[in-house]
């Protein structure tokens, strides 16, 4: 682990060593994980580039072809809702949103995150006592139900969801910041950056922090699905994304109210949501193996 | 043992102070009152009203009544159902969630760890790899998402099932809710036991009771089992919270009148009083159960010290 730290910093001289390289490897070896990757690669471009390539806007109603189910000969690959939309368009748009909230909460809860984590570890003491006590109590909340409270009391936008969901998941993250810090703060080389005089702050950014990125891309990997699941959970009790926009969630649950009769604006989404969940988690699993093996 | 479970009584008591304080702040500082509507009040009605629920208090008091009113099992009146409290309300709505998600604990417990169970037994066979994809499947489909394929499936396309309501009340109601809900615990509570199965099989204690030529079912029955629950024994807490929450929109798809939909009813026509006291009602629950959580698991682990 100390090498590979060092080598993550001169990762020219001993190129194939280093942590990372050893990952890559290991992860490659792995065929669901690798497979998975694949997939959430391919989601990723069609999801931003996939609309571009539609005759259909996903708020454009087609007035000649209302609830029509998947056919090639409309134009209407995966078929249309009750409003004449084109469900393909949708899902895609839908998909933009999904990801991107929740690659942006994922992103607010690692701020916070290794922020605190990473100051309550190497201050250790008291201060870490006051601080870990705060993360346990919030972590009893019922925070599912506060952020449905926020989205009823202040409306329901974008902004507030990432901010939400960023601010309830960071807890996860903290405490495994925390527990490596922890680990991290009395090796050799970290004290002997202190004993050249580096200040502390600095010791955490350049000596902490980089050797903290393993475990946390692990942790990355397995908090989008959750954020993604969490939003997508408040889309489906109407308190997420507003019409005309929309997430799997919302789709979902407007497939779910037409199932009867078109049971394809249902399918659709919930295949596309699934399979992003199921890769993440594999795809997560893959990198724990990978980069945390001391886990297993 | 007492002083222990005393300790992390108190331990709990911040937490329950600040899930209180939380929701009565948030309330408070919620845009839009609970007597808004389309006509503006006249200022001495509104004035009556507001004195009426007690609004024209200093902050600091109102939380003091309403804390007192909580330790009496008061959750205030109903801005919506005028006729109700919200502790009538939180009544008649909670046996229905408790049936409903206690049904589907109890299956997720049976169902999850004897599949974890078997996984471990026969490690990288094919029924640990079927055992361990399906929980993958169950980890990463919703339920809300779960919840209306199964309604699909087996209420529209084969009739087997009714697709919603409880009907008259009849057992046949209740599985596809119970099993929406259950099947993403069962995931984790598979996976949970392999896990910790596959390591305690490995332990000396068990090698010793194979060498002495013990059948492998009484070997797990009797020896393994106990340690290997030991994880699955500390996620019921937040296996717990994820019920109820699930629960919220298991009963808005299957149309169960339980305790979830009165919240989202509550929250979507701004019913303040109701949608806190139900947040309040099971945040409590939450934590009065990782407390119960904590102290079986303290009585069955044999490492844990009472200091």
């Amino acid at each position: 682990m100390i090498a590979s730290a060092q080598a993550v910093q001169g990762q020219e001289e001993v190129a194939g060593r280093s942590l990372w390289v050893d990952a890559w490897r290991t992860l490659r070896k792995n065929r669901a994980a690798t497979v998975s990757g694949i997939v959430i690669g391919i989601m990723a471009v069609l999801v931003v580039v996939g609309p571009w390539f539609s005759p259909y806007s996903y708020d454009f109603t087609d007035w000649s072809n209302l609830s029509i189910g998947p056919s090639l000969e409309t134009g209407h690959l995966f078929g249309t809702d009750t409003l004449g939309r084109d469900l393909f368009v949708r899902t895609l748009y839908g998909g933009r949103i999904s990801l991107m909230v929740g690659l942006s909460a994922t992103l607010v809860s690692l701020l916070i995150g290794i922020s605190y984590g990473a100051v309550a570890g190497y201050f250790g003491g008291r201060l870490d006592n006051l601080m870990m006590r705060i993360v346990d109590i919030l972590y009893a909340m019922p925070f599912m139900f506060f952020v449905i409270l926020l989205m009823v009391f202040f409306g329901r936008n974008l902004f507030l969801i990432f901010v939400a969901l960023g601010a309830i998941i960071w807890l996860d993250m903290a405490r495994i910041v925390r527990g490596q810090t922890l680990s991290l703060k009395h090796r050799e080389f970290v004290e002997a950056a202190r004993a050249q005089g580096v200040g502390t702050f600095a010791v955490i950014r350049r000596h902490i922090v980089p050797n903290l990125l393993g475990v946390v891309a692990v942790y990355v990997t397995l908090t989008i699905p959750q954020v993604i699941l969490m939003e997508s959970f408040l889309s489906f009790l109407g308190l997420g994304v507003q019409e005309p926009m929309t997430s799997w969630g919302a789709l979902v649950k407007d497939g779910s109210d037409e199932m009867q009769s078109s049971p394809w604006l249902l399918l659709f989404p919930a295949v596309f949501l699934a399979m992003t969940l199921f890769c993440f988690n594999f795809l997560g699993d893959g990198m724990r193996d990978a980069l945390d093996p001391k886990d297993r | 043992m007492l002083r222990y479970a005393t300790r992390r009584f108190l331990g709990a008591l911040p937490t329950l102070f600040i899930l209180i304080a939380l929701a009565f702040f948030l309330i408070r500082v919620a845009p839009g009152g609970p007597f808004d509507s389309e006509k503006a009040l006249l200022p001495e009605v509104e004035a009556n009203l507001r004195a009426a629920y007690n609004l024209d208090e200093p902050l600091h008091q109102q939380f003091a009544r309403y804390v007192w009113g909580l330790a009496q099992a008061d959750f205030g009146p109903s801005f919506q159902y005028r006729d109700y409290t919200v502790t009538e309300l939180i009544m008649t709505g909670f046996p229905v969630s408790l049936r409903l998600g206690g049904m589907a604990i109890t299956l997720a417990l049976l169902v999850g760890v004897t599949a974890g169970s078997l996984a471990a037994l026969r490690q990288n066979t094919r029924t640990d790899y079927a055992v361990m994809s399906a929980s993958m499947t169950g980890i990463s489909i919703p339920n809300f998402v779960m919840a209306p394929l199964l309604i699909l499936i087996f209420a529209v396309y084969l009739g087997w099932l009714p697709a919603g309501g409880l009907g008259d009340g009849s057992p046949r109601n209740m599985v596809l809710p119970v099993i929406a809900l259950a099947l993403p615990q069962i995931a984790y509570i598979s996976r949970l036991t392999r896990g910790s199965m596959i390591e305690v099989l490995r332990s000396n204690f068990i090698r010793t009771a194979r060498a002495q030529g013990l059948p492998m079912h009484k070997i797990v029955l009797r020896h393994a089992l106990k340690p290997a629950l030991l994880p699955v024994v500390s996620y019921l807490g937040p296996a717990t919270a994820a019920v109820i929450t699930g629960s919220v929109v298991i009963e808005q798809i299957f149309g169960v009148p339980g305790l979830g939909r009165f919240f989202v009813q509550g929250a979507l026509n701004r019913d303040y009083t109701l949608v806190m006291g139900v947040v309040v009602f099971y945040g409590v629950l939450i934590i009065a159960f990782n407390l119960l959580v904590d102290l079986a698991y303290a009585w069955l682990d044999p490492k844990v010290k009472y200091s």
